[in-house]
């Protein structure tokens, strides 16, 4: 029998940046919270210390900062009537685990989703007509839109440090900035990072294209930075060691280190690690939840924490299994097209090449998250015409230096033999002389793209496991042949020695090679009940005490990167439960 | 079963005469710091005798000694093989080795029951049998030419194994290991010297490139590499 803890007004699953985020804002209003962290702890002075840190093997390739997949994975398959396969090692996307979440280890890209996102079914039928859309393509508008998001996008950039350039500052575009984004009130916190060669040469080709490049807005902090809620940031250092790693610096804006430590300032906030929660509790009506139990997994006891209110944060993938082992909404059938928790599974699509020049001089090592330049001109552009390349979505163009770490970084020119004197002479020739450009696309929500519960295997706690169903479809794959025709383009305007061809991605999804951590969708949210399982704040519209944050409620996915989207609704989700949802318990916002 | 020690003493040898044009500029001569970690035979904790011949072997063949670098022994990428699979890696850290184990297509990535030690034993005897079989030799008992057609046919497939893994996975195996071997930083016990590391020209574990960024934007940076262990 499971020992029962003392009641609290909020316990919050996942403490990542939307556990973060809306645990700092309950606690400062006096609420009791408990947040349950499924990892350990992180502190920036211990775990990502220099030079321990800077250690290619056990966080670039052996991921030591990721999930764990000898404990925690999940079956994919790419349709039904396949046996989905347990994800056996991370590659794919790579989840985080510990205080900070996937907030630790990312590159730090921020942009503003707008109305284009939030209002996407409304903008496509009226441009391009109903029949546009793609029958099994379930597209759907958020309910919420960018005004409302507005002030929250910048309580965000001003939380995670966001350095850039403006382009819109309140329908007055800044020469410089990003032409297409969503108008703004006010500026960048902090100015934009210094480009690299290859950002620098990207940007000049997409210019003489007629294209408008600007930088790209990104959590690295380009100087020292006192945050929002008073916490010092530092300068970043352009170490080449962002993605995957955690930042020595405090530049890089992460949970641990911003949000949850300004939580823990809160006497009403207590942080639990090592808890796994397996399940979330409701009463006998199924109307309200009563608290989530959870494994303390350095005992081993098995405990239950009643709350008032209860708030998953668990990153999409774990937040659509609670639900499901939960029994708690209908589960998605694909075939009956009945239910809703699992649906509309989304992605990223994309499209790369290398370039090689033998005239230059690129020092890969030196890098951050956030150096690249970027065009949003097949993207944010609402008058790019997509009827020609016949796709619903888009694609961000970018170039820049996030890294040379040379085990997974060494390139060689087309036909160079994989080892031996040759590929010696052809690493030793190119591994300075190497720019990449990349597009980073759109994946739009389909019928067939869904989670739901393995029938065969089963996790360390054992419930089913959660299955993935997904592959990418027509629409992807004309979107990602379009962004490959255009990294052709300017790829080879450019001069290179020798390009590698930025091939489509046209074959069946595959869990191996990075393709980015970008999972959304499981939890959607919408205008009314019938289309969504939570509101634009992300209660659940049938147990009105349940909230649910992070990317499963995002209907269908951007090109552009996810988390400060993840952080504004957080944060408006935050203002909604301390401000309206108090004064009435139980009821729908 | 040949005696391995005389083998180490010649590589030695052997690599003091090749590193000795192949300075870079700015950094120790080669030699010096490939004879300093050559100075002891590595003591292997997991590969077998017949296993570190065939390692060895390998590695000198895919990173032969040239202007730019010592051969894979020298540089300790064998070292870096036994330390991997023998340690926590090799033996299944981060890999979800639970069944029912199903072949799978191919975008479902690894599906086999081994951990990375078991997949690297299995290979290194069903490739030694099939050697056997078809030479009469161990792998480092063939010519060059030999050395290279074996790794592409493990590549390609076109060699048949008699245990239930392909070559190509077994070769996939041992393609990472040499890339982690040769650049994975020294405290693992390959890129001796930072051998890897001068290779291709990366400065390893600096801890600042703040200024250097805009300073040296399309210029070469200067550098003596740094290693974890220099930097502690």
């Amino acid at each position: 029998m499971a020992r029962t803890l003392q009641e609290v007004d909020v316990v919050i699953v996942g403490m990542g940046w939307s556990g973060g985020i809306i645990a700092n804002e309950l606690a400062a209003a006096g609420l009791t919270v408990v947040g349950l962290e499924r990892g350990g702890p992180r502190s920036t002075a211990e775990d990502f210390a220099v030079p321990r840190i800077r250690d290619e093997l056990q966080y670039g390739v052996r991921l030591g900062l990721m999930q764990d997949v000898r404990r925690d994975t999940l079956t994919v398959r790419n349709a039904i009537g396949q046996e989905a396969l347990p994800m056996r090692r991370m590659s794919s996307f790579q989840p985080g685990d510990g205080v900070g979440g996937s907030g630790v280890h990312w590159n730090g890209l921020s942009w503003r989703w707008g109305d284009m996102e939030f209002r996407i079914r409304s903008m496509y039928e009226e441009r391009y007509g109903k029949r546009f859309i793609p029958a099994d393509m379930p597209l759907q508008d958020w309910g919420v839109d960018y005004a409302e998001l507005e002030p929250y996008f910048e309580k965000f950039e001003r939380t995670a440090g966001v350095s850039g350039q403006a382009g819109n500052l309140g329908t007055r575009l800044v020469a410089g900035g990003n032409p297409y984004e969503p108008p703004r009130r006010s500026d960048y916190p902090l100015p934009p990072l210094h480009t690299t060669l290859s950002g620098d040469l990207f940007g000049a080709a997409a210019s003489a294209a007629g294209y408008q490049p600007f930088r790209v807005p990104a959590a690295n902090a380009s100087r020292a930075y006192t945050n929002l809620h008073g916490i010092a940031m530092g300068a970043c250092q352009y170490c080449g060691f962002c993605d995957k790693f955690g930042c020595e610096a405090n530049a890089k804006g992460s949970p641990h280190n911003t949000v949850i430590a300004a939580a823990q300032r809160h006497a009403g906030f207590h942080l639990r690690t090592h808890a796994r929660v397996t399940r979330v509790a409701t009463d006998s009506a199924g109307k309200l939840a009563t608290g989530v139990h959870f494994i303390d997994m350095v005992s081993g006891e098995e405990l239950f924490q009643p709350a008032a209110i209860v708030v998953l944060a668990a990153y999409a993938l774990n937040n659509t299994h609670l639900l499901l082992t939960s029994g708690i909404c209908q589960p998605y059938d694909p075939v009956a097209q009945t239910g809703l928790v699992g649906k509309n599974y989304c992605y990223n699509t994309g499209a790369r090449a290398q370039l090689f020049f033998s005239d230059k001089q690129f020092n890969p090592f030196m890098g951050a998250g956030g150096t690249s330049v970027a065009i949003d001109d097949f993207n944010a552009n609402w008058h790019f015409d997509r009827t020609g390349p016949d796709f619903i979505g888009g694609h961000v163009v970018l170039a820049g230096t996030s890294n040379g770490r040379p085990i997974e970084y060494h390139p060689t020119p087309p036909g160079t033999p994989r080892w031996g004197p040759a590929w010696k002479e052809a690493v030793a020739t190119w591994y300075q002389r190497t720019m990449s450009i990349g597009a980073l696309a759109s994946v739009m929500p389909n019928r067939y793209n869904y989670l739901d519960l393995d029938p065969t295997y089963r996790d360390a706690a054992g419930a089913p496991m959660l299955r993935l169903t997904f592959d990418y479809k027509a629409n992807e794959h004309r979107l990602s042949t379009h962004a490959a025709g255009i990294i052709d383009q300017l790829g080879k305007s450019m001069g290179p020695a020798h390009m590698t061809a930025p091939a489509p991605r046209t074959g069946p999804y595959s869990v191996v090679g990075y393709q980015g951590t970008h999972n959304t969708g499981g939890t959607i949210m919408g205008s009314h009940p019938g289309e969504s399982v939570v509101n634009k704040f992300g209660q659940v519209w049938q147990v009105p005490n349940l909230f649910i944050a992070g990317g499963s409620i995002f209907p269908h996915n951007s090109a552009y990167n996810p988390t400060a989207t993840i952080g504004a609704l957080a944060f408006m989700a935050a203002d909604a439960i301390r401000l309206r949802y108090l004064k009435q318990p139980g009821r729908l916002l | 079963m040949p005696d391995p020690q005389p083998r180490r003493r010649f590589l030695r040898d052997t690599l003091i005469g090749a590193a000795a044009g192949a300075g870079l500029a700015g950094t120790p001569p080669l030699e010096a710091a490939a004879a300093q970690v050559q100075a002891e035979p590595p003591a292997y904790t997991f590969l077998t005798p017949a296993e570190a011949g065939f390692v060895e072997a390998l590695v000198d063949h895919m990173v032969p000694a040239d202007r730019h670098s010592p051969q894979g022994t020298a540089i300790g990428i064998n070292v870096y093989f036994d330390r991997a699979l023998g340690g926590n890696w090799g033996q299944g850290d981060r890999l979800y080795t639970q069944g029912p184990w199903k072949q799978g297509l191919p975008g479902q990535g690894y599906q086999l029951a081994l951990v990375p030690a078991e997949l690297f034993r299995i290979g290194a005897q069903a490739l030694e049998a099939h050697l056997q079989r078809t030479y009469g030799k161990a792998y480092a008992q063939l010519p060059d030419d030999q050395k290279e057609a074996v790794l592409h046919a493990l590549e390609k497939n076109t060699i048949a194994f008699d245990s239930g893994i392909r070559p190509s996975q077994f070769f996939a195996l041992l393609y990472q290991l040499v890339m982690e071997g040769l650049f994975a930083d020294p405290a693992y016990g390959g890129n001796a010297g930072k051998a890897g590391w001068k290779l291709i020209g990366f400065p390893g574990v600096i801890a600042t490139h703040a200024v250097n960024i805009v300073k040296f934007k399309n210029r070469p940076y200067p550098f003596t590499p740094v290693s974890i262990a220099d930097a502690s």
